[in-house]
C-alpha cells in the first residue's frame, strides 16, 4: 500500500464545509440559549461614570445587563504559555473595574431572549465617562519608546553578534532606510464567538479559538474552578490567523454572563469589535542598515524596529528576529522597542516579526542591490547563510539556492531589467522583484490517541485544531500510514479540549508537534495487534516475531511472505475485542532549551508518557540529537507587476512562490497555505490598513467595506512550487509548518518589482496609486 | 437595529399614502438602506417594500431618449443592448461599481440615494454632521482620504460615492418623481444637493415622494463616450477619482463634450468647466489638461485627500484621451 501521506488528497472536511454542515462556535443548537451583545467604550482614556440602562431593560426580552458593577470577580491568571491559557491583555480582565483604557473596550453586556432583542437594547444603553487624555500615535510619542525584556513567547529581543558600529565605518557601501508598516487587522471570515453553559459547577465552552487546551487553562484558572470541570469545543474554526491565538474577553465574558443569568450565552462580536477588542498586527517603523564590500558581501546588519503595545499588555512584533538568521554577516544589531499607546493589545498575526520584518530587510537588500548595480538574486546567492550564525547551528535541511534557482525560471527573471523604468508593455510598465520567504519550524510536545476498531474502522484523538488550514486531513493522511489503512477507514476527530493535549495552533507547529504522536499512537496500537497475534495459538501468525511482521492495508503479515497472515478484524474479532488503543506523547520542543518538563503526575499527558516509553516510534523520535540543529524554513517569492504610471494603478501580473518547507504531506493543502500566504501578502503590499483617528486615537476603518483585502480581481496567476525534502531532523514525518512562511517576502517582492517598473521606492506600506503618482 | 413594521405596497399610489406614517422608509434592492438600519444611522418607523411595483422596463423612446424603471437592477440595466450601444459611458459605470451579486440587487432607485461612504458616517463613535446634525465633523480634521475636494463645505466634505450617478450627471439624465400632489421631473444636476450648513440633505425629493423613472435624454454622439475608474483594488471598492466623459469630435474638434467626476465631488460632479475648455478645441492632449486644468480649478484637498487633485486630472486626461483619441 502506499503512504498516504504526500497524496493530495481532498479536504475531509470540505463537504461539511461547503455544505453548511460543520459547526462553527457560534453554532452549536443549545437548548434555552440567550443572546448576549457587547457595549464598548467610547472614549479611548478614562473611567466609566455611569451606564444607564434604564430605557434598555424596558426592551422585551431583555433578560439584564452586566457591568462591572454586577460582574462576577474574575482570578489572575498566572501563566503566559499561550498552549495553557495566554489571556490577550493580562491587565485588563474584562468588567473587573471602571477603567477604560481604549477605545472599544468591553464595558457591559447585554443579555437577552434574541440576538436581535439584545441589539435594540444595547443601542440604548447610555454611557457616561469621565474622559482622560489618551496617548495617540506612535510618532507623537516616540520618545517613550522602551526596550522590552523578551519577545513573542519569552524569545530574545534585542539580538547582537560582533561590532556594527566599527564594520560600518569601514564598508564600501551602505544603505540606511527606513521602512514603516501600518496597522493590519486579521480579518478572519468568523469573527471572534463563544458559547457558554454551566450545568451546576462544570462548564462547557464553545468558543472561535486556536487553543482549546489553552482556553480550558484560562477558563479554570480565571473563574478558579478545577480544569476538569471546563469541557471546550472548537470543531470547525474559520480562520484565525493569530487572531485566536490568545484568548479574548469575549471567551470569558460568555460564561461570566451565563452565570450571571442562569442561561446558556452567546457572544459573537460584531466585525466592527473585532477591529478593536480582538488583536491587530502592530505597526511598525523599521530602520535597516546595511553595510557591505563591493563585492556585496554584507559586513553588518542593523536592524531597529519600533512598534506600539497597549497599556494592558506587552507584545512585541519582532520584526528584525528573522534578521538575525537570514543572511551572512559577522556582524548584528537588532533590537526592539515599543511605545504604549491607548489602543487594544496587539497580538500574534499569521508570521508575527517576519510578515512585516523581511518587508523591510528585503527591500534594503533590493537598495543594496541597486547601489551596487547588482542583479538582486546575486547578492541573496553572495550573503547565503550556510549556516545559522547567531546560535551557531547547522540547518536541519535548507535548499534555498533551490527555492532561488526555480523561481527565477518561473518569473522569466532574465527579461527583467536592471535599470528600472525601461520596460513596457502598452500603458504599463513592466516590474520584476524578487525576495527571501523564510519562518521559523516549529514544534512542541504533543499527545495523542489512536483507537483500532474490531471493523477495521480507526480513530484518533488529538487536543489541537484545525482552525481552516487542512489538520483533519494531513492528520488522516498520518494516521492512515500509522494504522496501515485507507485514509478513508480513519476519524480524526480534534478540537476538544477532553482530548489529549495538542498542540496551540500557532506559530506554523500543529502538523509538525502533533503528526508524529499520531504515527506514533496508531503505530502503537498496530503493534499491539501484532503482539496478540503472535501470542494467539489460532492466529496464522503465531509464534513469529514483531519484526517479521508487517501491517498493510488492514491485513498484517509475514514480511517474507505476504500471504501468511490476517485482517486486523480476524484478529480483534477472535480475541473478543472491540477496540485496541494507545496513547503516545512525543516530548519534543524546538524552542525549549534543555530536558522536556514532565506532564503533571496523573494528568492524561502522564499516563501516554508512561505508556510512550514503549513506544519505538516516540523512543527513536526522541532519541533523534537536535541540539545541534536550526529549524527553519525557507522559500523564494519572484513577482512581475505590471504599473499605471499616469493613474498610479497596480497590477500584479504573477507570483512564484518556491517553498523549503521539508516533507509536503498534501500539495492541495500545502499549496492553499502557501497561495493564502501570498494573498495575504499582496493585502499588505497594496491595500490593507487600519486608520486610527489622529484626534482621539479610535479605531476610523473598521469594517470590510473600508479595511480592503484583495478580491479575485486583484489575485494574478499563483504559481507555488515545493522542493519537498524531508527534514529527518524535525520528524519522522519530515515536514515543517507552512501556514505562514507563505506571507513573509512576498510584500517586499511586490515592493521591488514595483520599484523595478517605475523607479519609485516606496517605504511606507501599502503601496496606493497616491504614493506613486507623488 | 430598531423595530420597524414592513409592509409591502402593490403600487406606487399605495407606496406614497403609506409614506403618510411618520418615519417611513422605502426599501428597493436594500443593499445600503439594510446596512444603515443595522448600524442604527437609519431608524425607519415603518418600511415600505416597492418591489413589487412595476417599474421595472427599460422603454426606448421615439425620441431616441431612453426611460428607465425605478426598480430595474444595476446589472439589467448595464446589461441592455440598448444602453450599452447608446450610451456605454453609463453600462461601464454601472459595472465599475460594487461586485456582480450587489449589482443584481441594487436598483436605479436605491443607487441614486445611496449614502455616503465617509467612514465617520459609519461609525457612531464619532461626531458627524450629516448622521446628527450639529455635532460636528469627524472627518475634517480626521482621516479623510476618502472624502471630498470639490462642493465641501465647513460642515461636510463627504463624497456621493455613486458609479452610475457620474454617468448619469454627464449624461443630463431627468428623475421622474411621483408624489401627493402627483408627478414632476428634477434634472439631474438638481436632484443632489450640496451639504452647505445642512449636510443631512442630500436630495431633493421630499417626504413621500417617489421616484418612478429615470429619462436619459437622446444624445446622438453618446456612443463615443467612456468611465473610467481609479481605485485602490481592482473591483468591488469605490472611486478614489473617476470620469464620465461624452465626446462630439468631427474632424478632431471637440464640438461638445459632456464631462463628469466622480469619487472627489460631495455630489455627482458635472464638470462644466471642463466643457468650456473642450466645446469647440481640438482634441489633443494639450486641450485635455487645460480641461482638467478647469475641472479642478476650485479643488480644495485635505490632510490625506490632497493627491486626489491631481489624479483627478490624470483620470479626466486619460478618460478624454481613451475616447477622444488624440488628432
Ligand atoms: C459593499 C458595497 C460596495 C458598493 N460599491 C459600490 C460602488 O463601487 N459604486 C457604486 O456606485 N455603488 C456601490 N455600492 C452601492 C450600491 O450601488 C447601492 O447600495 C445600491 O445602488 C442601492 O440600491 P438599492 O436598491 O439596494 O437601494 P436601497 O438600499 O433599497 O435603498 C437605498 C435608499 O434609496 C431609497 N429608495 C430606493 N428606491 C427608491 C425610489 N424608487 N424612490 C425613492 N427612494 C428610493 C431608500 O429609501 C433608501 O433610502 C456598494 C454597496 C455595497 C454594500
Ligand atoms: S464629512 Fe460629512 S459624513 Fe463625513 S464626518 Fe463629516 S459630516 Fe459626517
Amino acid at each position: 500500500m502506499n503512504p498516504s501521506i504526500g497524496k493530495p488528497i481532498d479536504r475531509v472536511d470540505g463537504r461539511l464545509k461547503v455544505t453548511g454542515a460543520a459547526t462553527y462556535a457560534a453554532e452549536f443548537p443549545i437548548k434555552d440559549l440567550v443572546y448576549g451583545v457587547s457595549i464598548t467604550s467610547t472614549i479611548t482614556k478614562g473611567r466609566v461614570k455611569n451606564i444607564d440602562s434604564r430605557q434598555a431593560l424596558k426592551v422585551p426580552g431583555v433578560i439584564g445587563i452586566m457591568t462591572s458593577e454586577n460582574s462576577m470577580q474574575l482570578h489572575f491568571p498566572a501563566g503566559s504559555d499561550p498552549s495553557n491559557g495566554k489571556f490577550a491583555e493580562k491587565d485588563l480582565l474584562p468588567l473587573q473595574n471602571d477603567r477604560v483604557f481604549y477605545g472599544g473596550q468591553h464595558i457591559a453586556i447585554i443579555v437577552a431572549e434574541t440576538f436581535e432583542q439584545a441589539e435594540q437594547a444595547a443601542a440604548l444603553v447610555k454611557v457616561t465617562y469621565d474622559e482622560q487624555p489618551a496617548t495617540i500615535g506612535i510618532e507623537k510619542n516616540i520618545t517613550t519608546a522602551y526596550k522590552p525584556a523578551s519577545g513573542l513567547g519569552g524569545g530574545e529581543a534585542q539580538i547582537k553578534r560582533g561590532d556594527v558600529e566599527t564594520a560600518m565605518l569601514s564598508a564600501a557601501v551602505k544603505t540606511e532606510e527606513t521602512y514603516t508598516t501600518p496597522v493590519y487587522h486579521h480579518n478572519a471570515m468568523e469573527p471572534h464567538a463563544t458559547i457558554a453553559q454551566w450545568e451546576g459547577d462544570k462548564l462547557t465552552v464553545y468558543d472561535a479559538t486556536q487553543s482549546v487546551m489553552g482556553v480550558k487553562g484560562l477558563l479554570a484558572a480565571t473563574l478558579g474552578i478545577p480544569a476538569e470541570k471546563v469541557q471546550v469545543y472548537a470543531l470547525y474554526i474559520g480562520g484565525g490567523f493569530g487572531s485566536k491565538g490568545f484568548t479574548w474577553a469575549n471567551t470569558l465574558l460568555a460564561p461570566m454572563a451565563a452565570k450571571q443569568f442562569n442561561r446558556p450565552v452567546k457572544l459573537v462580536l460584531s466585525r466592527q469589535q473585532v477591529f478593536s477588542a480582538a488583536g491587530r498586527r502592530t505597526q511598525t517603523i523599521q530602520k535597516i542598515t546595511l553595510g557591505a564590500d563591493q563585492t556585496g558581501k554584507l559586513s553588518a546588519i542593523k536592524h531597529a524596529t519600533t512598534s506600539e503595545t497597549s497599556f494592558v499588555d506587552e507584545f512585541v512584533e519582532t520584526a528584525g528576529l528573522a534578521t538575525s538568521m537570514l543572511y551572512s554577516s559577522p556582524n548584528l544589531d537588532v533590537s526592539h522597542e515599543l511605545v504604549r499607546l491607548n489602543r487594544g493589545t496587539p497580538c500574534p498575526a499569521r508570521a508575527p516579526g517576519e510578515a512585516p520584518g523581511t518587508y523591510a530587510l528585503e527591500v534594503a537588500m533590493d537598495e543594496l542591490a541597486h547601489q551596487l548595480k547588482m542583479d538582486p538574486l546575486q547578492l541573496r546567492l553572495i550573503n547565503h547563510a550556510d549556516m545559522e550564525e547567531q546560535k551557531k547551528k547547522q540547518f536541519s535541511e535548507k535548499s534555498l539556492k533551490e527555492c532561488y534557482e526555480r523561481g527565477a525560471e518561473a518569473i522569466g527573471w532574465k527579461n527583467r531589467k536592471a535599470e528600472p523604468g525601461t520596460l513596457k508593455e502598452g500603458n504599463y510598465l513592466v516590474g520584476y522583484g524578487m525576495a527571501t520567504a523564510t519562518y521559523p519550524a516549529n514544534r512542541s510536545a504533543s499527545t495523542a490517541k489512536a483507537t483500532l476498531f474490531a471493523n477495521g474502522n480507526a480513530e484518533i484523538l488529538c487536543g489541537t485544531q484545525d482552525i481552516g488550514t487542512g489538520t483533519y486531513t494531513v492528520m488522516t493522511q498520518v494516521a492512515a500510514d500509522g494504522f496501515s489503512l485507507s485514509p478513508d477507514k480513519v476519524k480524526v476527530k480534534l478540537g476538544n479540549s477532553s482530548y489529549p493535549k495538542g498542540a496551540q495552533s500557532g506559530g506554523s507547529q500543529v502538523s509538525a508537534s502533533v503528526g508524529p504522536p499520531i504515527r506514533a499512537a496508531a503505530l502503537g496500537v498496530i503493534s499491539k495487534l501484532i503482539n496478540l497475534a503472535i501470542s494467539d495459538t489460532a492466529s496464522p501468525l503465531h509464534g513469529y516475531k514483531e519484526e517479521d511482521i508487517a501491517a498493510d492495508n488492514g491485513r498484517i503479515h509475514l514480511v517474507k511472505n505476504p500471504d501468511k497472515g490476517e485482517t486486523y478484524s480476524q484478529v480483534m474479532t477472535r480475541q473478543g475485542l472491540d477496540k485496541l488503543e494507545a496513547q503516545a506523547k512525543t516530548n519534543v520542543s524546538t524552542r525549549q532549551q534543555g530536558p522536556p518538563t514532565p506532564a503533571p503526575a496523573g494528568s492524561p499527558e502522564a499516563k501516554a508518557e508512561e505508556e510512550s516509553k514503549t513506544n519505538k516510534a516516540v523512543q527513536e523520535d526522541e532519541k533523534t540529537d537536535r541540539k545541534d540543529f536550526a529549524f527553519h524554513s525557507f522559500g523564494a517569492q519572484f513577482v512581475k507587476v505590471l504599473v499605471d504610471p499616469d493613474l498610479g494603478m497596480i497590477r500584479i501580473d504573477k507570483i512564484v512562490g518556491v517553498m523549503d518547507i521539508g516533507t509536503v504531506m498534501n500539495l492541495k493543502t500545502a499549496t492553499n497555505q502557501i497561495m493564502g500566504g501570498m494573498i495575504f501578502g499582496i493585502g499588505m503590499a497594496l491595500m490593507e490598513n487600519t486608520q486610527y483617528d489622529p484626534n482621539n486615537g479610535r479605531v476610523v476603518t473598521r469594517d470590510l467595506a473600508q479595511y480592503l483585502v484583495p478580491v479575485h480581481a486583484d489575485i494574478p496567476e499563483i504559481e507555488v512550487q515545493f522542493i519537498n525534502k524531508p527534514d529527518t531532523f524535525i520528524s519522522p514525518i519530515g515536514a515543517r509548518g507552512i501556514g505562514e512562511i507563505g506571507i513573509t517576502g512576498i510584500t517586499a517582492a511586490i515592493a521591488n518589482a514595483i520599484y523595478n517598473a517605475t523607479g519609485k521606492r516606496v517605504r511606507d506600506l501599502p503601496i496606493t496609486p497616491d504614493k506613486l503618482i507623488a | 437595529m430598531e423595530p420597524f413594521k414592513l409592509i409591502r405596497v402593490q403600487d406606487g399610489q399605495s407606496a406614497i399614502n403609506a409614506t403618510l406614517t411618520a418615519g417611513s422608509k422605502f426599501i428597493a434592492g436594500g443593499t445600503n438602506m439594510l446596512d444603515l438600519m443595522k448600524l442604527n444611522i437609519e431608524t425607519p418607523k415603518q418600511v415600505i417594500d416597492i418591489n413589487k411595483l412595476s417599474l421595472y422596463q427599460i422603454e426606448e423612446l421615439p425620441n431616441g431618449g431612453i426611460k428607465i424603471g425605478a426598480l430595474v437592477k444595476n446589472s439589467d440595466l448595464a446589461y441592455h443592448p440598448a444602453i450599452a450601444k447608446k450610451y456605454p459611458v453609463l453600462s461601464e459605470a454601472l459595472l465599475s461599481g460594487a461586485s456582480p451579486q450587489l449589482r443584481n440587487m441594487a436598483s436605479v432607485g436605491g443607487n441614486l440615494m445611496q449614502r455616503t461612504r465617509c467612514p465617520y458616517f459609519y461609525n457612531a463613535d464619532f461626531v458627524c454632521n450629516k448622521r446628527v446634525p450639529g455635532s460636528g465633523c469627524g472627518a475634517i480634521a480626521g482621516y479623510n482620504r476618502n472624502n471630498a475636494i470639490l462642493g465641501t463645505s465647513a460642515q461636510c466634505i463627504a463624497t456621493h460615492p455613486s458609479d452610475m450617478c457620474v454617468a448619469m450627471a454627464a449624461l443630463g439624465a431627468i428623475i421622474h418623481v411621483q408624489g401627493v400632489k402627483g408627478v414632476k421631473t428634477i434634472p439631474f444636476s438638481e436632484f443632489h444637493l450640496l451639504p452647505g450648513q445642512t449636510p443631512h440633505l442630500e436630495h431633493n425629493l421630499r417626504q413621500g415622494e417617489l421616484i418612478t423613472h429615470v429619462e436619459i435624454p437622446p444624445i446622438a454622439y453618446a456612443a463615443r463616450s467612456h468611465y473610467l475608474k481609479v481605485r485602490d483594488r481592482a473591483s468591488y471598492e469605490f472611486a478614489l477619482t473617476s470620469a464620465a466623459v461624452i465626446l462630439d469630435i468631427q474632424n478632431g474638434r471637440i464640438l461638445k463634450s459632456h464631462i463628469a467626476l466622480g469619487g472627489i465631488g460631495t455630489k455627482p460632479w458635472r464638470a462644466d468647466l471642463a466643457e468650456k475648455v473642450l466645446n469647440g478645441a481640438i482634441a489633443n492632449q494639450q486641450t485635455y489638461r487645460a480641461a482638467a486644468e478647469a475641472a479642478l480649478s476650485q479643488a480644495k484637498g485635505y490632510k490625506d485627500n490632497s493627491f486626489k487633485i491631481e489624479l483627478a486630472k490624470r483620470t479626466l486626461v486619460r478618460a478624454l484621451t481613451t475616447t477622444g483619441g488624440i488628432s
